[in-house]
């Protein structure tokens, strides 16, 4: 019985002191972060209370920050976004797949995969400004080789369609979401990648047992058992695409817009532009106006968050 | 001996009678369903088989037993070349389903798996609805109205002795069945496709005796129009459930033959050992 009391030799050795140090640790720092959001959330709504009106939310900015509305970056985020979600969770899902479920073995075609699967890891951890100027490069004036944006050589439509496509895009909302889509590109094929790797050998070897094809294996068991991760990584990528100043300012400029983008090439103004313009102005009262559109761009990525959520729920059932 | 001329010799010179030994006690000559000469079978440089030479015979449940790692499981994955998923396994030899070579490079292994079903140790449903995992096969090869799918998965669940306990509940998930039930609505599974050979890699290992009891009857009652090969680590199992047994030991097969002769009187001393314990 001796063994199982407090008081033996391993008990004098300081385990249990140990385990309830290590509890109290754990404890501090997750308090230490909670207290630190808490502080910037309660700061935020403090200032950001006094401008939060259905002006601001309707609004163009204005010189004055009573008037100063968020609406024109409002819709600029919710393009550009679209047009990232578009480009993105496609081929960033397509790419996981074929690196996840078709790795090849010959030795040629393995060492390539090996190398495509670093530089999209690496990727991963490029700062985003890079992949700004990779877009101004690529997406706004085509590599400088064909036409430039004021004078393009090819085009669909016209200004008044809302599809209307040139060659080179210029500084326009196609440009900004794609430039996006780079950005978060690697972070959904990795967080893609993963959510396949937690689906258990046992449903791929199910489904070939009967016959499938590779293909048939992946759309009709790999893929939907591994959604909900697949979901998780997208959702966590857009909020990050939302939230991203640093490519969106190189692609549209820090422009004084009031007006909402009309077509896919027209200039547009995102919400942390918006924000970062007036939190960079002298006037204090501008400040305040700051604080007020960072309320709004958490509300829309709460939301964001909430219906991927309940997207994720119901496909899990 | 009722060996047709087909046969391979190796066999014969085991002794084996291809005759087959049902329940009521009916001699029915039994046709060769798949023939092994001189296989041999290796991960990277290891060796996991050699030299095997058996006949599986058709509508007779053939059990292979022998310790862990003796390669009953690899012997199993190649015969509806499960192993093409191992980057590292190859096999020479010769392996014939019904005459027709697996290992030629001209073989549709999907094609072949279709005529071969799988049956896991481990219960491996879809995370999808009962009837969804059963249609799944069908669904695959066949383009049907979804009457003749209804049907075929009424049938199914029929002969996996399962239909009654879930037929008012085939839209329910089927990972909220029991283990023993699982197990079953896998072979359903299997069955849907309409194979003609069921591999089954130690069904009942993860189960409690009474749903191995269920899974014993039901192959006996499948015996009739499948081919089945199953592996086991339960000799009980092996000797109450099977026609023919075959003892493997470190990559060979050791003994072959009726259940009942190796059961009773083993040629070999090491199957004798391991039947009666004394070691594996």
């Amino acid at each position: 019985m001796n063994a199982l009391m407090k008081n033996t030799p391993n008990a004098r050795s300081g385990r249990f002191f140990k385990d309830h140090l290590f509890v109290i640790v754990c404890l501090l720092a997750a308090g230490v972060c909670i207290a630190v959001l808490g502080v910037m959330l309660a700061s935020i709504i403090v200032q950001g209370m006094e401008h939060l009106d259905t002006q601001l939310l309707q609004n163009p900015p204005s010189r004055k920050p009573e008037k100063a509305g968020i609406y024109p970056a409002m819709i600029g985020t919710v393009y550009i976004c679209l047009v990232c979600a578009v480009t993105a969770i496609p081929l960033g899902v397509g790419t996981a797949i074929l690196l996840e479920e078709f790795k090849p073995r010959q030795r040629t075609l393995a060492r390539l995969h090996g190398v495509v699967q670093l530089n999209i890891t690496n990727l991963a951890g490029v700062p985003s400004v890079v992949y700004g100027i990779l877009g101004m490069t690529a997406f706004v004036e085509l590599f400088q080789v064909l036409g430039s944006p004021s004078d393009p050589i090819w085009t669909i439509g016209t200004t008044d369609n809302w599809y209307y496509i040139q060659l080179p895009f210029g500084r326009g909302v196609l440009a900004g979401g794609l430039t996006l889509m780079l950005v978060v590109l690697p972070i959904i094929i990795i967080s893609s990648q993963e959510a396949l790797r937690a689906v258990p050998n046992s449903l791929r070897q199910g489904a070939l047992a009967l016959g499938s094809t590779r293909w048939q294996m992946v759309w009709g068991t790999t893929l939907p058992a591994a959604i909900p991760g697949i979901m998780t990584g997208t959702i966590l990528a857009m909020s990050r695409a939302i939230g991203e100043a640093a490519p969106i300012l190189i692609i549209a400029g820090v422009v004084y817009i009031t007006f909402t983008p009309e077509h896919l090439m027209d200039d547009f103004t995102a919400m942390p532009l918006q924000i970062y313009d007036w939190a960079s102005r002298p006037q204090e009262s501008f400040h305040h106006v700051a604080a007020s559109g960072i309320l709004v761009l958490m509300a829309i990525l709460l939301t964001f968050n909430a219906v991927a959520v309940i997207i994720r729920q119901k496909f899990q059932r | 001996m009722n060996i047709p001329a087909t046969t391979l010799p190796s066999p014969a010179e085991q002794g084996l009678n291809l005759q087959g030994i049902g329940s009521s006690g009916e001699h029915v000559a039994a046709q060769p369903a798949i023939e092994v000469e001189g296989f041999n079978a290796w991960y990277g440089d290891y060796h996991a088989l050699t030299n095997m030479n058996i006949v599986i015979p058709e509508k007779r449940i053939t059990a292979f037993i022998g310790p862990s790692g003796c390669g009953k499981s690899t012997f199993l994955r190649w015969i509806n070349r499960m192993n093409d998923l191992v980057p590292s396994a190859r096999a020479t030899g010769t392996l014939k389903l019904h005459g027709q070579d697996l290992l030629d490079k001209a073989t549709d292994v999907v094609e072949l798996r279709r005529h071969v079903g799988m049956v896991f140790q481990k219960p491996n449903p879809f995370p999808k609805s009962i009837y969804d995992n059963v249609a799944f096969g069908p669904r695959l090869h066949l383009r049907m109205s979804r009457g003749e799918l209804n049907q075929i998965v009424e049938q199914s669940l029929r002969r996996a002795a399962l239909w009654e306990e879930v037929k008012d509940r085939l839209k329910s998930p089927a990972l909220s069945l029991s283990g023993g039930q699982q197990q079953r609505l896998c072979i359903a599974r299997a069955i849907a496709v309409g194979p003609s050979v069921l591999l089954m890699d130690e069904p009942c290992s993860a189960l409690d005796p009474r749903s191995t009891a269920a899974i014993e009857d039901l192959m006996a009652q499948l015996r009739n129009d499948y081919t089945i090969a199953i592996v086991t680590h339960n000799m009980q199992q092996a000797s109450r459930a099977s026609d023919y047994s075959a003892f493997m030991y470190q990559g060979e097969l050791i003994e072959f033959g009726q259940t009942e002769q190796v059961f009773t009187m083993p040629k070999s001393e090491q199957t004798q050992n391991y039947i009666t314990g004394r070691f594996g």
